[in-house]
Parts: C-alpha cells; sequence; structure tokens
C-alpha cells in the first residue's frame, strides 16, 4: 500500500507534466475547436515550470508541494487555466495543511476543496461545459470511495480519476455557458471541453503515481 | 496617500501604453502596468500582478483595473495574497476609459473606493457588455411628459413572460439610471418579474421614474413588441 506523502506528491506532479507534454496537441485540437488553441501550450508550459520550480526548492509536505504547483501555475500559464488550476491547487494544499500524509478521506476533501475553488475563481456551474464538470464527479467519486471504509489509497484514487474523466466524456455534447467557447453557443456542443479533458489527465496522473 | 492603479492586460504593450495615456492626466498618481506574461506572450500572470502591487507606495492602496476574462481571474487570485485587502480593490470597468477616469480620481485625492467608482462609473448605459441594445418603439403607446413615463405593451410571444425575458427586461434595466415598475413589481428583479405568471395576450403597464424614465419605458416596450425575438 503507497503512502500518499511528499514523494507520491512529487510523482504525480512529475506525471501531470509527462501528461501535458504527450497530449499537447491533442489539448490545442479541442480548444482550436471551440477555443483559442492554446490550452495544450500552456499546460505544458506551465507543468513543465512547476518541475523546475519542484528541483528549485524541494518541497516538505503533500500541501507545500501543491502551493508551489499553484503559484507556479499562476504565474506561467497566462491563460484562464493558470488562474483556475493555481485556485485548484491552493485550495487542495490548504485543505491538506501540513500534514506529512493524505489518507482517503483527506484526498476526497482535498478535491472538493479544489472544486470548490474553481467554481469561485470561474463562477461556472455543473453543466457548463467546464473543468467544473470533471472535478465535481471526481470529489464526489473520491468522498463516496473514502466513505465505504476504503483504506487503500489507490482505490480512491482511481474512483475520482475515472470519475473525472467520465465527466469530461460527458461534456461532449453539451453546450458552453463559461469562457471562451460560450461565445460559439449551440456550435460548441459536439467538442470535448479542453479543460474538462486536462483535469481528468491530471486525475489520472494521480492514480498512476500510487500504481 | 495618493491611490495607485495597476492595470492588468493581456497584452504588455496595452497595459504600458494605457498607462502612459493615463499618466498624462495624472502626473502624480503611480501607476502600475503588468501586461503580458513574464516571458513576453500574450496572457496574464500571477507573479507580473503580484510584483506590480509590491511596488504600491505603502498606506496609499491601489485600485486595480483589468481586461478579458482571465485577466480578473489572475486579478481575483492576486487579491487573495495581499496582507490588507480593505487597501486593494478590483474595478469592474473597460481598461482603458475606466483606467483613464481612475487616475484623475486619484490625482484629486480620492480614496481606493473613490477611485474604484469613478472607474465603473464610465460605463454608461447601455453599453454593458450582454445587454441587449436599446430598441426604438414604432408603435405602442408611450406616453407622459416631465420625469415620469408610462406605457402598455401587449405580450405577443408564444410562451409570454418567463425566465428568458425577464431576464432581458432585467438585465437591460439594471444599467439605466431609473426605477421602473411592470404591473407594480420591481423590473430589475428577474424574478419579480416571473412572478406576474403573465401569458401571451397580457398587457404589462410599464410605469418609469428618473433620468432614464423614457429610455426603460421604450427599452421594455421595445422588446415586448419584438417578443423578446421569440416566435
Amino acid at each position: 500500500m503507497v503512502a500518499l506523502d511528499v514523494n507520491w506528491t512529487v510523482k504525480w506532479l512529475t506525471l501531470c507534466a509527462q501528461a501535458m507534454a504527450e497530449h499537447r496537441v491533442e489539448l490545442i485540437e479541442l480548444d482550436r475547436a471551440i477555443g483559442d488553441s492554446d490550452h495544450g501550450e500552456n499546460m505544458d508550459r506551465g507543468f513543465q515550470a512547476v518541475l523546475n520550480k519542484l528541483a528549485e526548492s524541494p518541497p516538505e509536505t503533500p500541501g507545500a508541494a501543491l502551493k508551489l504547483t499553484a503559484m507556479t501555475l499562476m504565474s506561467k500559464v497566462g491563460g484562464a487555466a493558470g488562474p483556475l488550476y493555481g485556485t485548484a491547487f491552493l485550495r487542495a494544499a490548504t485543505s491538506l495543511g501540513d500534514a506529512p500524509e493524505i489518507d482517503p478521506a483527506a484526498w476526497a476533501g482535498a478535491l472538493t476543496a479544489a472544486r470548490d475553488g474553481i467554481v469561485a475563481r470561474g463562477k461556472a456551474e455543473l453543466g457548463d461545459k467546464t473543468m467544473v464538470d470533471a472535478w465535481t464527479p471526481a470529489a464526489e467519486a473520491a468522498g463516496k470511495a473514502a466513505a465505504n471504509g476504503s483504506n487503500e489509497p489507490l482505490t480512491v484514487l482511481v474512483a475520482a480519476a475515472e470519475a473525472a474523466e467520465a465527466g469530461a466524456v460527458a461534456t461532449d455534447p453539451l453546450v458552453a455557458r463559461k469562457g471562451r467557447a460560450s461565445y460559439l453557443g449551440e456550435r460548441s456542443a459536439g467538442h470535448r471541453d479542453p479543460g474538462a479533458a486536462s483535469s481528468a489527465l491530471i486525475l489520472r496522473a494521480a492514480a498512476k503515481a500510487a500504481a | 496617500m495618493t491611490v495607485s492603479i495597476v492595470v492588468v492586460s493581456h497584452s504588455e504593450k496595452i497595459a504600458d501604453g494605457a498607462a502612459e495615456l493615463a499618466a498624462q492626466m495624472a502626473p502624480d498618481v503611480v501607476i502600475l502596468p503588468a501586461g503580458g506574461t513574464t516571458d513576453g506572450r500574450i496572457g496574464t500572470s500571477l507573479e507580473k500582478v503580484m510584483a506590480a502591487l509590491d511596488q504600491v507606495p505603502n498606506g496609499g492602496g491601489a485600485v486595480i483595473v483589468t481586461d478579458l476574462g482571465s485577466a480578473v481571474m489572475t486579478a481575483e487570485s492576486a487579491l487573495e495574497f495581499v496582507e490588507n485587502p480593505a487597501d486593494v480593490v478590483l474595478a469592474d470597468a473597460p481598461l482603458v476609459e475606466g483606467l483613464v477616469a481612475a487616475a484623475v480620481a486619484a490625482q484629486g485625492g480620492g480614496d481606493v473606493q473613490a477611485v474604484k467608482q469613478a472607474a465603473e462609473a464610465v460605463r454608461g448605459p447601455a453599453r454593458q457588455p450582454g445587454a441587449p441594445v436599446l430598441q426604438e418603439v414604432e408603435e405602442g403607446s408611450v406616453t407622459g411628459s416631465g420625469p415620469d413615463f408610462t406605457g402598455d405593451f401587449e405580450l405577443i410571444n408564444q410562451a409570454g413572460m418567463h425566465a428568458r425575458p425577464a431576464a432581458k427586461i432585467a438585465g437591460g434595466l439594471s444599467s439605466l439610471d431609473a426605477e421602473v415598475h411592470v404591473n407594480g413589481v420591481d423590473a430589475t428583479s428577474m424574478t419579480g418579474l416571473m412572478t406576474l405568471a403573465a401569458g401571451k395576450g397580457s398587457v404589462l403597464h410599464v410605469e418609469a421614474w428618473g433620468v432614464d424614465a423614457e429610455r426603460a419605458v421604450n427599452y421594455v416596450g421595445g422588446l415586448v413588441q419584438a417578443g423578446f425575438g421569440e416566435p
């Protein structure tokens, strides 16, 4: 059973950076369809900067690693994803505090805090075709898995990742009501939301880091 | 202490240029541009905004003006890290006009709230984003003189007064300087309008007071007579 400590956190963030590099073109294509086609580029650059920061000043707790990530994304991403993911990681960091390890309930709490941060910053609701549509089911699935008494962190991480992936897929038919895509109105339907797609990658990386 | 102004734009050139323009009219105000990303791209950066806020002289406070969507989010994120939140506020105003108005107000010695209000006041009626364009009433029965105007308009769209028409009426009126009642309820309240449960064929009796009273009646009448753009 893997412990969700600072080493796991750094591995997670490293896998996030890998995923953003691997899916860069895919995210650019998704964003070209309904946005300004910079999402893949911005996320790749943002997480590469996170890796540099983690190497420069190695964090001592999961919360510290996530706070460093938040500040870096807010400063380096450039697009709307910067303040949105930045706020998500910052709220997650705050909810984890100085704890050396994350247990399943704390992970569910961190995801809920992250989701609430995104909602507060972006003013989007569930069903608006945004990253909220990935984070909300992920937080709920993690909460349910933790409440079912799962002491195995991997189970909770996988539950969140699967729910985020399903949530991202479920944005395909939706009409965007927030962000650049909302200017397209009905024409935004039939395309996956790039923010929901990158959110699913981030939460899948969390599960991979514990596998 | 004079209030400072931070300019957050996706473009470094816009932030710098707007700051230069405003400085002409407010030579004693510290105007701090925070445009573009740290590596010179289009975008906004928390680091740049925080660096600008760090340069605000102690005790003066600052008003932040922004351009598009994520500039607002980056500025809001920066506010979370400010030590004394009462000293730094975000103005919801068009970047160039808002900045100039804010700079002039700061030059005149206004405090942060006064400077913020000066920036926000430049948003003229009916120019609010999302507000429908005012429509001329060709028919109908707009009457009245002096400050008070009234009008009676029959609902012609199939669905009558439902959420979307109510939102259009309430949203557009909120940018006008007028108190407006429709059949006795506050017409700037979407839920108030919906409680009228006015169906097709119902007549809306519009009463307006204030500087923009005539425009308000014309606005509601124009929407109703156009069937709110619905069948």
